[in-house]
């Protein structure tokens, strides 16, 4: 029974709804909810799963993957260029720097240069995982301390081919290669052979997001099956993930490759909102995984060491960091996100140790010790980025608020239009011509791509879906506008909007007057109907074409309007009671009659004596 | 307390040097409510029935704008055809207006001197105001002389600055004025007038 698949789900997603939600409370943080929930869970505690954390470890290693996809979804290919010098100068500067640091002091403990090179190697390591999800739930990716810590995080990832490129030759010469390979069925070829194949590999994707991804995405969209855009979303990303993994490359960085590649087309929001649950649930269940994994035996046998040992590598990590943190001119306060934050080490650093453990490189002992050690540093790691928050940083400096805003500003428009046919594209022109770029969003994709080509910065996407609003910047945005055709649609937005976006101000096309009812009573405070204006302006022409002046006839026009709004407040009230719906409508009718007909009859007498005024005449 | 109505009109308010500083400097006054005419009726719909009732209500009328050919932007005349209705503002019946107190506060790019006998515009402002003058007799209302700010286009942030804070303390005079002199019609502008 405890074996089934089922009982396994129950036990990891209760853990995870039992503690995260109390992680977070505490102000802790996701990540650490979910290691606690995996220590919890683990073999150490109540069992529930045993040693096969680390298998699914592997597993869920995957969430790692989709989550460099979205973060290269977020990076358009500008971006990424702007940020070269700093991906090249502080990330290699961090790697190199940590793994001489690490490999002077092992060699100067006694172990071998290979032993100590391969641990080293893997100590300078961080975790992606860790760190972006902690700066995601902080919203400080776009801070220094946020951009400089993706810069390293990535260096590191591409650091991690050379690495595994590098350990096979730590094999002491003369012992064969028995057990597994790494995996990577081009090992056979020569180093040139190899090489060509990585670089076709890496353009291969390139060119895929180019040319092929998003006209397949097109006509996927267009079958409108929403499952099937997801189906898609997920081929995409296990396909290059396992394209890399068949030339010896991380797949993280391919999947991040592909991301920056799609991070211009308009199917940009729709994949974001479509992947991060799975991302969310593949890294939680890593984050669990990588709890229950801790040896707490072996740690309990060598309590001394293992804390001593760990806390050196937190602190080693962090000093070189610092130092690296400084050069890069990084304030205090975001120095020291910067460098606690990347002090762990990182969960490739498992692949490595398994690595180098099949290669006979390490033993078994100082395996298990390394991966104790490692993924203690992970779990310790929110609990000290915590503490940096709460005790450390309210002492050094101010948190730069206002640079946080500037990005938020340029990064997010003020106006939202949902719905981009003739209604919404005549509104977004009329914006667009008076210096207003509204962010669009539509879920016609041959409408989509035709906007686009004009030069439109239109999203793809269901704008009823509050995940999709919110990927579109519905929280930091002013107004939205929604221009869908549909009524029941229409509805539905006004729904979402109000529960998650309170903050937003409303203005709802509506078909008829009926529609308009409808969405009265939902209490939006703008409508408008998409008929009455062109169809009075049709009106007043037709007076015109009779002989009518065209300046009294725009006056009636005007009030024309005004009344019939007017009525449409009084109506709203008595809409329900059916009956007196009907006369109340006959009532108004011939209010709307009275009033008109009588003023023109009275040539403006009565409201309106400035111009001519009979009774004047008459006096 | 007197209640002070400043019906303001700008047809384009936003990029105004002058007539933006002289309400901001008035706007938090007890008993002073502006109208903004061109925000409230961008199409010149005015309500008259709206605008009627805030009339009624105000002791002292301010029309505030700027000086476009002798006299004021459209909208101002627009409101002034429309509002002062036969038999409500004037004629039989027309006494909703009578014993209260107007005038124009207005910017004008030329300098003062330029609004003379001897200047290049011939008159003063307030005899280019004849038509408003009259227009507020005919109500039965008592027309004060104009407030003016004069020279805008070359004017300096120290000049404006007190023009604004005279703005205000005549404002607030006025509104505090149990009586208000007749004396007052007898000047050339309100800006004369030491308080």
């Amino acid at each position: 029974m405890e074996d089934s698949f089922l009982f396994q789900a129950i036990i990891y997603l209760a853990a995870a709804i039992i503690c995260v939600p109390i992680a977070k409370k505490l102000g802790m943080g996701s990540v650490l909810g979910y290691l606690l929930a995996g220590i919890i869970i683990g073999p150490y505690a109540l069992e529930f799963i045993g040693e096969e954390g680390e298998d699914i470890m592997h597993f869920a290693e995957f969430g790692v993957v989709m989550m460099l996809f979205l973060i290269g979804l977020e990076l358009e290919p500008a971006k990424l260029w702007q940020m070269r010098a700093m991906i090249t100068r502080i990330g290699l500067s961090q790697v190199l720097l940590t793994t001489g640091a690490f490999f002077g002091i092992m060699v100067g403990f006694g172990f071998s240069w290979q032993v100590s090179l391969a641990v080293s190697m893997s100590l300078s390591l961080s975790s992606t995982a860790i760190v972006l999800q902690s700066l995601k739930e902080k919203n400080q990716l776009d801070s220094a301390a946020g951009k400089n810590s993706f810069a390293v995080l990535l260096m590191q990832d591409i650091a991690v081919i050379p690495m595994l490129a590098i350990i096979p030759l730590l094999v002491v010469a003369g012992e064969s290669l028995s057990g597994e390979h790494h995996g990577s069925p081009i090992e056979q070829f020569a180093g040139w052979i190899q090489t060509l194949f990585v670089i076709g590999a890496v353009g291969l994707v390139v060119l895929l997001g180019r040319y092929a991804f998003v006209p397949l995405l097109r006509i996927i969209a267009k079958t409108r099956l929403r499952e099937l855009f997801v189906a898609c979303a997920l081929l995409i990303v296990v396909g290059i993930a396992f394209l890399m993994e068949l030339v010896g490359l991380s797949p993280a960085l391919g999947t991040f490759l592909a991301g920056v590649v799609l991070a211009n087309s308009e199917f940009k929001h729709e994949l974001e909102s479509d992947l991060d649950p799975f991302k969310g649930l593949l890294l939680g269940l890593f984050f669990i995984a990588v709890g229950a994994s801790i040896n707490f035996g072996l740690i309990g046998e060598n309590a001394g060491r293992v804390i001593s040992i760990t806390l050196g590598i937190l602190l080693l990590k962090t000093l070189i960091l610092l130092g690296i943190g400084k050069y890069a001119k990084l304030s205090l306060d975001q120095n020291l996100i910067f460098s606690i934050g990347l002090s762990q080490v990182g969960e490739f650093s498992f692949v490595t140790y398994s690595f180098a453990s099949q290669l006979q490189i390490l033993d078994k002992p100082t395996t298990e010790m390394l991966m104790a050690i490692t993924a203690i540093s992970m779990t310790i790691t929110p609990l000290l980025i915590l503490l940096n928050e709460k005790l450390i940083l309210p002492r050094v400096g101010t948190l730069e608020k206002t640079e946080k805003e500037a990005d938020e500003v340029n990064e997010k428009n003020g106006v939202i239009i949902a719905g981009f046919s003739h209604f919404g594209s005549t509104i977004g022109r009329f914006l667009r011509a008076n210096g207003i770029q509204a962010t669009i969003l539509d879920s016609d994709s041959d409408r989509v791509d035709l906007l686009r080509k004009m030069g439109f910065k239109v999203y793809y996407g269901d704008a009823t879906r509050a995940d999709l609003l919110e990927s579109a910047g519905a929280h930091e945005a002013k107004i939205l506008i929604s221009a869908i055709d549909n009524p029941e649609t229409n509805y539905l937005l006004v729904e979402t909007v109000k529960k998650h976006f309170p903050n937003l101000e409303l203005m709802v096309r509506a078909k008829n007057r009926g529609d308009a009812y409808e969405l009265m009573e939902m209490e939006v405070p703008n409508i408008y109907r998409e008929h009455l204006d062109s169809s009075v302006r049709l009106g007043k022409d037709v007076l015109v074409k009779l002989g009518f002046r065209a300046h009294t006839v725009h006056r009636l026009a005007q009030n024309f309007i005004k009344y019939d709004e007017a009525a449409l407040k009084e109506l709203v009230k008595v809409k329900h009671d059916q009956k007196e719906y009907i006369s109340s409508v006959r009532r108004t009718i011939e209010m709307q009659e009275a009033l008109l007909s009588s003023e023109l009859n009275r040539q403006f007498t009565l409201n309106d004596q400035a111009w001519d005024s009979e009774v004047m005449k008459g006096k | 307390m007197k209640k002070v109505l400043i019906l303001l009109a700008h047809p384009k308010y936003e990029h105004s040097a002058i007539n933006q500083v002289l309400a901001d400097s008035v706007k938090d006054l007890e008993n002073v409510e502006i109208r903004d005419l061109y925000e409230l009726y961008p199409d010149f719909n005015i309500d008259v029935q709206a605008e009627q009732e805030a009339l009624v209500m105000a002791d002292i009328i301010i029309w505030q704008h700027p000086v476009y050919w002798y006299s004021a932007p459209p909208l101002l005349k627009q409101w002034i055809d429309l509002v002062l209705e036969f038999g409500w503002a004037y004629g039989p019946g027309g006494i909703f207006l009578k014993g209260k107190y107007i005038f124009n506060a207005v910017s004008s790019g030329g300098a003062k001197d330029a609004y003379s006998k001897e200047g290049r515009h011939g008159h003063t402002l307030k005899e280019f105001f004849l038509p408003f003058y009259q227009t507020a007799k005919l109500c039965n209302m008592t027309y004060l002389p104009p407030f003016q700010v004069n020279g805008t286009h070359k004017i300096n942030v120290e000049d404006l600055k007190s023009a604004a804070e005279a703005y205000r303390r005549l404002v607030t005079f006025l509104r505090d004025s149990e009586e208000i002199s007749k004396e007052l019609t007898s000047l050339d502008s309100l800006n004369q007038l030491s308080i």
